[in-house]
């Protein structure tokens, strides 16, 4: 089962900015927008919401922190207490800087790791990317519903705000 | 778009006027062609470098550190002395890519990718030295808290030099992490770029399946947003860190709370300094003077000049120190510093970091790539001999007049450090070939900072080179857009 989706190609931000705000004001199924480089604004033009990946990265640092003092702690004062220059075992503020770098790591790499993840970005990925869009094209993809008035809307709607091109193809949904 | 208001008082980042597409294959373009007898041979000396440190490393590994001119008093000396100059070349990176986008100083774009790249190179360089110091490098890895049959004799926490392990690995990983993430969109685009083969396959699994979807570049600035936050701490703590290496020692000259942002400073100093000194070359050789401007130097040379003022603030400091403490071994590991057996090493340190940055002062020189490229070797060496002076001056003359002596270095220590810069200089090489020096991704988001939206009609029409690119299906397309090439410049 496939969808036809209909792509429309500009040239220029602005007016990628303009066609996404029109295409989700007329009510069509606005599916992705693909952009050679990040467009700020277009966040609010389709109406993302606010990534949560700020919550894996406190989540991850958090724990790596934990597990940085457990670990110091274990070793130095449980597993094999080590009496070194009259120091309390549980030295603690001399723990602080493995336990930061640590924290760091796993925030770090669990914020990247999640971030691929949820992206779904991953080696011997065998997604298409469409013509130019990571050069110097600009592409709206939107799901018209089953009707050619729809269909040529949505065609009429791109075109108007600069569209330089417009495509139809048949995706997997 | 069309009723932006253009502030007079901003300046476009990319000088000359270009087109998305103009800018893909300007920076592409390296990549794209034949290497030229140039590069051959800036890569064979390199790798002819890289070889004789590579023996020497095995010579004394092989034959145990007693080659190197070390003695009772003095226990560490060249090697340390590397590794804190190669680490500190290493921050300038991460400073440009995570403080600067704090900051939101869009300027950096053009050259966080090289910096970074250099900051990845640096700390491979810097962590050779510890790790032939310890002569038997096979057994490093007894530096990581891991179960083992010694009854689990675990590593000491409360060793700076362990703290140290952690920092330099860490800020290797996330680093190499930052800078991957980085890649990603510009691997897409070069992927793009490149016809059926192994080298379009090879890109094919670097970029992940980038398709430059919104969904994802807007996690994906999320993501970047928040490594840039891990990352400013991580650098201020690396050098921190190794400061503490010194400070938490009971060495009069080494003794100090002041090490930590004085070392931070001396880091970035240095760091700022091997960035213009590689992106001089590269912006000429490669023909970026547009992208790379005089600009981004002139920008770089006054944080050279403020950090500079905080090196120099700092050894006066020391200095005030020395002689308000009343301590008069602290006095004396100074005046011993100043006037005694390295005094020449001292004052090189002087000239080249207190004096010489100050000549930035001067519009003429800020703007003078020749003048800058020179003073970025000169400060180069300072903090070379700035690393030497604290190291061995401290520690040559201890508390016992008995046990005082001098330090030289041998052959093999030389050729261990210059063996290092074979090795930075190499992988340079090779990454100026093999990857995007420039993130295209960023560069074409500041594009139209501070331009009209119709300037770029104006761009010169050179001969299209976009025929090889698929089309849309569609018919009523507008015609290829025009495109200048600088395929005419060679590498």
């Amino acid at each position: 089962m496939s969808t036809p989706v209909l792509i429309g190609y500009f040239e220029h931000e602005a007016q990628v900015l303009d066609a996404t705000r029109a295409v989700r004001e007329a009510g069509h199924d606005l599916r992705d927008v693909y952009t050679p480089y990040a467009v700020h604004g277009l966040d609010d033009a389709m109406g993302l919401k606010p990534s949560r990946l700020t919550w894996v990265c406190f989540g991850a640092g958090l724990l790596g922190c934990t597990l940085a003092l457990s670990l110091q702690i274990y070793t130095s004062v449980v597993s094999w207490p080590l009496n070194v220059g009259g120091k309390p075992f549980n030295s603690f503020p001399a723990f602080i800087p493995v336990t930061f770098e640590l924290t760091v790591l796993f925030a770090a790499l669990s914020t990247v790791a999640a971030f691929l993840v949820r992206a779904r970005l991953f080696p011997g990925n065998k997604r298409q990317t469409l013509p130019r869009v990571t050069d110097d094209r600009f592409a709206i993809v939107i799901a018209p519903r089953q009707s050619p008035e729809s269909l040529e809307a949505a065609e009429d709607l791109l075109r108007r705000h600069g569209a330089v091109a417009t495509d139809l193809r048949e995706v997997a949904p | 778009m069309s009723q932006q208001h253009l502030s007079p008082l901003r300046v476009p980042l990319v000088t000359e006027p270009r087109t998305l597409g103009q800018l893909t294959e300007e920076i592409c373009a390296p990549m794209e062609r034949a290497p030229t007898w140039k590069w051959w041979a800036a890569f064979a000396i390199a790798v002819s470098v890289l070889g004789t440190g590579a023996g020497i490393v095995a010579y004394q590994v092989g034959t145990g550190i007693g080659v190197w001119g070390l003695n009772k008093t003095i226990g560490w000396a060249f090697d340390i002395t590397n590794f804190v100059f190669w680490v500190g070349i290493g921050h300038a990176g991460t400073l440009i890519s995570a403080i600067l986008f704090l900051f939101r100083q869009k300027w950096r774009t053009s050259i966080n990718r090289a910096a970074e790249a250099m900051t990845l190179f640096a700390v491979m360089c810097a962590a050779l030295f510890p790790v032939i110091h310890m002569g038997r490098p096979w057994l490093a890895f007894w530096v990581l808290p891991y179960p083992n049959t010694r009854g689990s004799l675990w590593v000491n926490f409360r060793s700076p030099l362990l703290w140290d392990v952690f920092a330099i690995s860490t800020y290797f990983t996330v680093s190499a992490v930052f800078w991957y993430v980085g890649l990603i969109p510009d691997l897409a685009t070069v992927r793009d770029r490149l016809k059926a083969g192994v080298k379009k396959a090879v890109f094919k699994v670097l970029s992940l399946g980038w398709t430059g979807s919104h969904r994802t570049w807007s996690r994906y600035e999320t993501v970047y947003l928040l490594l840039a936050g891990l990352a400013t701490p991580l650098v201020l703590s690396v050098h921190t860190i190794v400061s503490m290496d010194f400070a938490t020692s009971v060495i009069p000259g080494w003794h100090t709370t002041i090490f930590p942002p004085y070392f931070v400073a001396g880091a970035v100093f240095s760091g700022f300094a091997m960035v213009l000194t590689l992106m001089i070359i590269t912006r000429v050789v490669l023909g970026y003077e547009h992208l790379i401007t005089l600009r981004h130097l002139e920008n770089m040379t006054k944080v050279i000049i403020v950090t500079g003022g905080l090196v120099s603030l700092a050894y006066a400091t020391e200095f005030f120190i020395a002689w308000y403490s009343g301590n008069p071994y602290e006095r004396f590991a100074f005046m011993n510093r100043a006037f005694g057996p390295y005094a020449w090493a001292y004052w090189i340190m002087v000239t080249c970091n207190v004096v010489s940055p100050h000549l930035f002062w001067f519009k003429k020189i800020r703007t003078s790539p020749a003048a800058i490229f020179a003073l970025s070797l000169v400060i180069n060496v300072g903090m070379w001999f700035e690393r030497f002076v604290i190291i061995v001056t401290s520690l040559h003359r201890d508390f016992l007049p008995s046990s005082w002596s001098m330090y030289t270095p041998t052959m093999v220590e030389v050729g261990t450090f210059i063996g290092t810069f074979g090795l930075f200089f190499t992988l340079f090489l090779l990454f100026v070939r093999v990857l995007p020096i420039i993130s295209i991704g960023e560069v074409k988001s500041v594009l139209g900072f501070a331009r009209s939206p119709h300037e770029h009609a104006e761009a010169p029409p050179l001969a299209p080179a976009r025929d090889a690119l698929a089309e849309p299906s569609l018919p009523r397309l507008n015609p290829p857009l025009a495109i200048a090439t600088r395929k005419d410049v060679p590498v």
